[in-house]
């Protein structure tokens, strides 16, 4: 299974239809997930702003989130329980989380501080307890918390940001993770939540 | 292993007037059971109960010191915290984490009261469990 190095560009030239529910099109997460792509979350060389050091480790925890979601999605593709359509969905969904964590690195990188390292795969698996994962409905409900959890904790985090452009950027990384839940609550057949502001 | 950026202790006058403002205030009253599906929702992007995870695990952390879960890599900051977990410092937690202790990596806040009250009502319920209680 070639998971690990799909390029965000090939997934997204991807057209295949989502099986699983038949409400998602891969065309349609595409045009959603431009945003994600490489290069568009800020300049480079960028001047820091109020406490570097502070903001350093808050995205360093962002970091360790990514992380575990990159390695969700890999546990999830060798788990040989995903249909070909939902595997494709995984694989650009976990593509995205790539992007993430390389722009949180180089801001770290940037603010002086150290990109925090990934654990090993049999880490995360014991963490998000993989072994109780039996069959392609457990993977996606397990997606659906882990997605619904970032783009929650991702706008927590945001007001504690010293620096306002991470604000945005964290802004970003919520609506990401918030339209990969939309996606695979879709996918379920799931209903959206019935109010407003039901993020956050 | 996780490479820790360096903090500093917050003050003990920063804590104290954290304190006081909360104290101000009427506390929310919360119940466990609406706290379970909030604490999914809110909190298990990065926490579980009995998970070391981005956080550490959750079951037992009421009546627990900061920092002293077991086998999590806290930062130094919150590891040398002089704070035991009870609900009214889990609410001072959870408005402010890092202007209850500078130098934490755990920088989510949740700025309703009601929602504080319901996850700490489900956190205090899961730790007596833990501890043998009911």
């Amino acid at each position: 299974m070639t998971f690990h190095q799909s390029p965000a560009d090939r997934a997204l030239s991807r057209r295949k239809a989502l099986a699983a529910g038949g409400v998602l099109s891969v065309a349609g997460i595409s045009v959603l997930a431009g945003s994600a792509s490489a290069g568009l979350f800020g300049g480079k060389n960028k001047k820091t702003k109020g406490d570097p050091e502070a903001d350093a480790a808050l995205i360093n925890t962002a970091i360790s989130l990514e992380h575990e979601g990159i390695a969700a999605y890999q546990i999830a593709a060798e788990s040989g329980l995903l249909e070909p359509a939902v595997l494709e969905v995984g694989v650009l969904f976990q593509s995205h989380h790539k992007a993430h964590r390389d722009e949180l690195a180089r801001i770290v990188t940037t603010l002086g501080g150290t990109p925090v390292e990934a654990d090993s795969q049999a880490a995360y698996a014991e963490q998000i307890e993989a072994g109780n994962l039996k069959n392609q409905a457990d993977i996606l409900q397990l997606a659906i918390r882990l997605e619904l959890g970032a783009a929650n904790a991702y706008l927590g985090v945001l007001p504690g940001l010293m620096d306002p452009d991470y604000h945005h950027l964290f802004a970003r990384l919520a609506a990401d993770e918030a339209m990969h839940w939309a996606a695979l609550k879709g996918a379920v057949g799931e209903a959206l939540p019935q109010n407003a502001l039901s993020f956050g | 292993m996780r490479k820790i950026l360096g903090g500093t202790l917050c003050s003990a006058a920063a804590l104290a007037a954290l304190g006081s403002a909360a104290l101000a205030q009427s506390p929310a009253t919360g119940d466990a059971a609406g706290g379970e599906k909030l604490y999914q929702t809110k909190c298990g992007g990065c926490h579980s109960l009995d998970m070391n995870r981005v956080g550490p695990a959750h079951r037992g952390v009421v009546g627990r010191k900061a920092g002293s879960a077991p086998n999590y890599a806290y930062s130094p900051a919150l590891k040398a915290a002089d704070i035991a977990w009870d609900e009214k410092t889990l609410d001072l937690w959870l408005q402010n984490p890092m202007a209850m202790v500078k130098g934490t990596r755990m920088g989510f806040r949740l700025s309703d009261a009601q929602q504080r009250a319901e996850i700490i009502a489900y956190l205090t319920a899961m730790s007596a469990k833990a501890a043998g209680g009911s």
